[in-house]
């Protein structure tokens, strides 16, 4: 039983994972760890998720894309549940996301305690760059410039 | 005990949400383009915040309401966030020293509750707490640059605390209610709390030769539900929709 709910809880990870983040869609949104937990029994298919900001827009539609994309799988009796704690950190991203993102366009988040604050530029690598704004289009990036290629670019800043 | 953490979770979210309400007004109004996006950032977060809270509250309360409901279904009198959240943006510098008071009072607050035992209200607190650090960084650089800038800016801000001053007051207020939150590890005692707030604004007011008000006469009344005028015209824009079609819905 308890190898069978396993099993259940990766296929749904697993579906989950084809799920992308409405803002970042390079990304799904179990690398960007918005999924905490899942419960399944006969009853019940419940998916806990975490925003990263608190006001993060895009958390109610991650909400329904998990409904949709369950409903679809044959899921009955889906339940969303909102959580808090522990909250979302952009340490929980790994290495291979963060090159996603990096590849994407977005400069990815340093880990916090890091001594490393050089923000690189994700189209020429170079660590020659300055802050323009730290608000961006949306809560969790600030933005800015490259002193060598000149380009404007975004970096996901770290919390 | 219950309904006395609904009371004191409805106070903590109307600020939020008054305050956030005001700063969506700045919308395509901030002075340039950078402040636009960093004014409206911080008035999502606190609708973040408030609605969480307010999420939190409605649970509480055993659902009676949902959480739209306490926002559009209440009456001036039933709000409880201090007359300091509703005064207008009159001016930037207004914006500057409102916001400032009242994020650092939201820090120290959300600093006590991070570390009581209910890990959803404690799970918010900490969420509050990283993205609150942002907006007092960027308020203090804004009182540091308008305190030690021209004559005029120098005089439109200490103008702004002259004027917001007499409702500080109301921040350390303590009722029954919030006695018991004391007790129950909800709230810090108010002296500790003023203490706390007071380093906060004597720091920065020092760094940007600023002075605080002598011997101010305090307005309060928001715990009884009291407001200034300016509350019935932000409820009265907030509500009209819910008011005019009830339960209209997307």
């Amino acid at each position: 039983m308890q190898n069978g709910s396993k099993m259940i809880k990766n296929k749904i990870l697993s579906i989950l994972k084809q799920i992308p983040d409405p803002e970042i869609p390079a990304i799904n949104i179990v690398e960007l760890g918005v999924v905490r937990k899942i419960i399944c029994n006969e009853n019940i298919t419940q998916v806990s998720i975490t925003p990263t900001y608190i006001a993060c827009p895009a958390i109610d539609l991650i909400g329904k894309l998990i409904k949709e994309k369950l409903v679809k799988f044959g899921y009955k009796n889906i339940n969303i549940k909102m959580v808090y704690y522990p909250t979302w950190t952009t340490d929980w991203i790994s290495e291979e996301t963060k090159l996603k993102l990096k590849n994407y366009g977005i400069s990815p988040p340093n880990l916090i305690n890091s001594k490393n604050k050089k923000i690189i530029c994700p189209k020429c690598n170079s660590n020659n760059t300055s802050l323009k704004s730290f608000f961006s289009s949306t809560p969790c990036k600030s933005l800015h410039k490259c002193n060598d290629c000149i380009e404007p670019f975004e970096y996901f800043k770290c919390i | 005990m219950n309904n006395e953490l609904f009371i004191f979770c409805l106070r903590l979210a109307d600020n939020c949400l008054i305050l956030a309400h005001r700063q969506s007004e700045l919308c395509s109004k901030s002075p340039f383009l950078e402040e636009d996006i960093a004014q409206t950032n911080f008035g999502l977060d606190l609708l973040g915040q408030a609605e969480a809270i307010y999420n939190f509250a409605a649970e509480i309360e055993g659902n009676i309401n949902t959480p739209d409901d306490l926002v559009y279904k209440r009456n001036e009198r039933s709000f409880y966030n201090f007359i300091l959240s509703e005064q207008p943006n009159t001016d930037f510098a207004f914006v500057v020293i409102r916001q400032y008071f009242m994020s650092v009072y939201l820090k120290i607050i959300y600093t006590t509750l991070s570390n009581i035992k209910d890990s959803e209200l404690s799970g918010i607190s900490l969420k509050a707490l990283k993205e609150l650090d942002y907006q007092i960084n960027h308020f203090e650089l804004w009182i540091k640059r308008l305190g030690l800038g021209t004559k005029e800016s120098k005089e439109k801000i200490q103008n702004a605390i002259n004027e917001l001053w007499i409702f500080t007051g109301e921040l350390f207020e303590r009722d029954n209610l919030d006695l018991n939150m004391e007790k129950n590890g909800y709230l810090l005692n108010s002296n500790l709390f003023y203490k706390k707030w007071i380093n906060y604004i004597n720091d920065i007011f020092n760094k940007s030769n600023l002075n605080i008000p002598k011997d101010a006469y305090m307005i309060t009344g928001s715990k009884n539900g009291i407001h200034s005028e300016y509350m019935g015209f932000i409820l009265t824009e907030m509500q009209f929709l819910q008011r005019t079609f009830p339960d209209a819905k997307w």
